[in-house]
């Protein structure tokens, strides 16, 4: 098993996009550490358009990530519907 | 709420294609040989640029309007900052000493990475590679700019921040980072994409930009937090496209694994020596931390690094052959490092200083292998000295390492009470290494370190050993810019103007 994470600056627009994660990855481990906020996951992590828009109410293109994201480690891979982060296991 | 429009909007794959791709065309009056002469001399082999994808798949109409808006969040806290006495915010004035480091070391290469990313944006075929080039010399100037933008506010109170660039061409510490980039700069664009893409940004960015600047915030430091996270915001994508270029070359032909995996060698040592100034700006220089050196290594080295080479391993690559060299070093380097600052500290346009007794018992706490039995001792002595009005200082000069520029203040891998020296000896001249690492580097490239640019000769073939007029040509202030922080200017003027700004007398 390997680690892939994100990290984004800790903000108002990150809030509830921190807890949209949170909804679709159960594994993951949020750590708050000054002025940021990082993401681990064991093998993968999803990060999906429709549940960050659930989450803040309006539309969310997912390339809008790029504001906060301070970080991340995995393969990366995006489509117009969710971001994943993964390693081969 | 609005009523939506009914215009389709283009999928992102859709979009990539039309935006990237078919902006490319076939030379048809030049052979493609000629348009573009340099990827082939270094031995990779491409059978189709088509393969290569932005795994963000971002386009330039969409890459200005979240620049723009990365810039407009800058510029709102940087003004802030200047507003709102930012400069008397930090913690304490030790802790500028790092900033300092940084504009004269690490934000030039900010300025390299923007040269040579323009440079390779034009010598890859692919027009994918070739917008993803662009972005990233767009960005890695805009990194220097708004670093440098937002330490001049800095600049305005206090010392060592003026002369910068002379700093990052002349001095002899800040010779490191540009030696990494002048290495990567004056190699060929594949070479160049590891060095700078992978070794760089992938290995290196996370342990400076990220436990750093989120140590900035805990000190305090507004103006070095915005700049750290708003260029860290396209870190994530350039080490994206590090990592897709290493994949890419590993894909297109089984001929490429060798050469990939020789630059993997090359530049994780490369990068992992840039890193013993970080690991010293980490554990010494912030007043308040958030993690150590030894900490962040864990997170970022051991566990992320490992987690990629081990995605990598089924292409064939291995680890890099300094792996285990550098996880021996790793509870050694900032200490080595900073008794070696302190020291030579009339030379550095910054300030050091010996650690509190508090700061003793954290570094023992973090490093309880080795700080009570190799450092502890050492700084108490040099504390006796100090106490004893004859502070330890070496007005002699630093052995450098012929590959690194570091001076060679390092000790054995295996042994911390023998200190690691290597010699080559190529066309009757001896040259020195810190490292095996570094020696190899020399080794397999003579030709090309043997030009390299120290800092120590040109003292003496330039000023005939004149440290005088080497401070004036390096932009240093005696008795201002370098020295002990107790009893600087920077402590002075920081006690007198946060007594001011906290009371009425
Ligand atoms: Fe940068
Ligand atoms: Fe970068
Ligand atoms: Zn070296």
């Amino acid at each position: 098993m390997s680690t892939v994470f994100i990290a984004l600056q800790a903000n108002e627009e990150t809030r509830p996009i921190i807890e949209a994660i949170e909804i679709d990855n159960p594994l993951a481990v949020v750590n708050r550490q000054p002025a940021m906020v990082k993401i681990d996951a064991p093998n993968r992590l999803v990060i999906r358009k429709e549940t960050i828009e659930e989450q803040i109410g309006r539309e969310f293109d997912l390339q809008e990530l790029h504001i906060n994201l301070i970080t991340l480690g995995g393969n990366v891979t995006e489509d117009d519907d969710s971001l994943t982060l993964s390693w081969a296991e | 709420m609005d009523m939506k429009v009914a215009k389709k909007k283009l999928g992102l794959k859709e979009k990539y294609r039309l935006m990237t791709r078919d902006l490319g065309w076939e030379p048809t009056y030049r052979a493609k040989d000629e348009v573009f002469p340099y990827v082939n001399y270094e031995g990779i082999k491409v059978h189709d640029w088509d393969k290569w994808e932005d795994p963000f798949r971002l386009t330039m109409d969409s890459y200005w309007k979240y620049q723009a808006e990365k810039e407009r969040k800058f510029y709102a806290i940087i003004d802030a900052h200047a507003q709102n006495n930012g400069h008397l915010n930090i913690t304490d004035a030790r802790y500028l000493s790092a900033l300092k480091i940084f504009l004269q070391a690490i934000s030039p290469g900010e300025y390299a990475a923007h040269k040579g990313f323009a440079r390779v944006g034009r010598e890859f075929p692919g027009v994918g590679t070739q917008v993803a080039c662009q972005m990233q010399a767009i960005d890695e100037i805009r990194h220097a700019q708004t670093q440098i933008h937002a330490l001049s506010n800095y600049n305005k109170y206090y010392d060592g921040f003026h002369a910068f660039a002379d700093a990052r061409d002349r001095i002899w510490y800040t010779s490191v980072a540009r030696s990494f980039f002048d290495d990567a700069m004056s190699a060929g664009p594949f070479e160049f994409m590891i060095a700078i893409g992978f070794s760089f940004e992938y290995v290196l960015t996370n342990l400076l930009f990220v436990p750093f600047m989120s140590g900035a915030a805990y000190n305090g430091d507004m103006a070095t937090v915005t700049f750290g996270f708003s260029a860290q915001s396209d870190e994530a994508r350039h080490m994206t496209l590090g990592l897709e270029c290493i994949k890419f070359m590993l894909e297109q032909d089984p001929d490429n694994l060798p050469i990939v995996q020789g630059w993997l060698d090359k530049w994780f040592w490369r990068g992992f020596r840039v890193l013993g100034l970080v690991s010293t700006m980490m554990d010494y220089m912030l007043p308040k931390r958030v993690m150590s050196w030894r900490e962040a290594w864990e997170i970022y080295g051991v566990e992320n690094g490992g987690a990629l080479f081990k995605d990598l391993a089924r292409y064939g690559v291995r680890p890099p052959k300094g792996w285990d060299d550098a996880e021996k070093a790793i509870d050694h380097m900032s200490h080595q490092f900073m008794l070696g600052l302190y020291q030579w500290s009339f030379g550095t346009s910054f300030h050091s200083w010996i650690p509190s007794d508090e700061d003793m018992d954290w570094l023992s706490a973090k490093y309880p292998t080795t700080f009570d039995k190799y450092y502890r001792p050492r700084w108490d002595h040099i504390r006796k000295l100090a106490v004893a009005g004859t502070p330890f200082k070496n007005f002699g000069l630093a052995k450098l390492c012929q590959t690194c520029q570091l001076p060679v203040v390092f000790t054995e891998p295996d042994d911390a009470t023998m200190s690691c020296h290597r010699e080559t000896e190529y066309k009757g001249e001896k040259y020195h290494f810190c490292s095996d690492g570094c020696q190899h580097i020399f080794d397999n490239e003579p030709e090309k370190y043997v030009q390299a640019w120290l800092p120590m000769p040109s003292l003496f073939q330039e000023l005939n050993g004149d440290i005088g007029a080497w401070m004036n040509w390096v932009g240093l202030r005696d008795g201002e810019d370098n020295g002990d922080y107790s009893g600087s200017r920077d402590q002075r003027n920081f006690d007198q103007w946060r007594g001011m700004a906290t009371s009425n007398t």
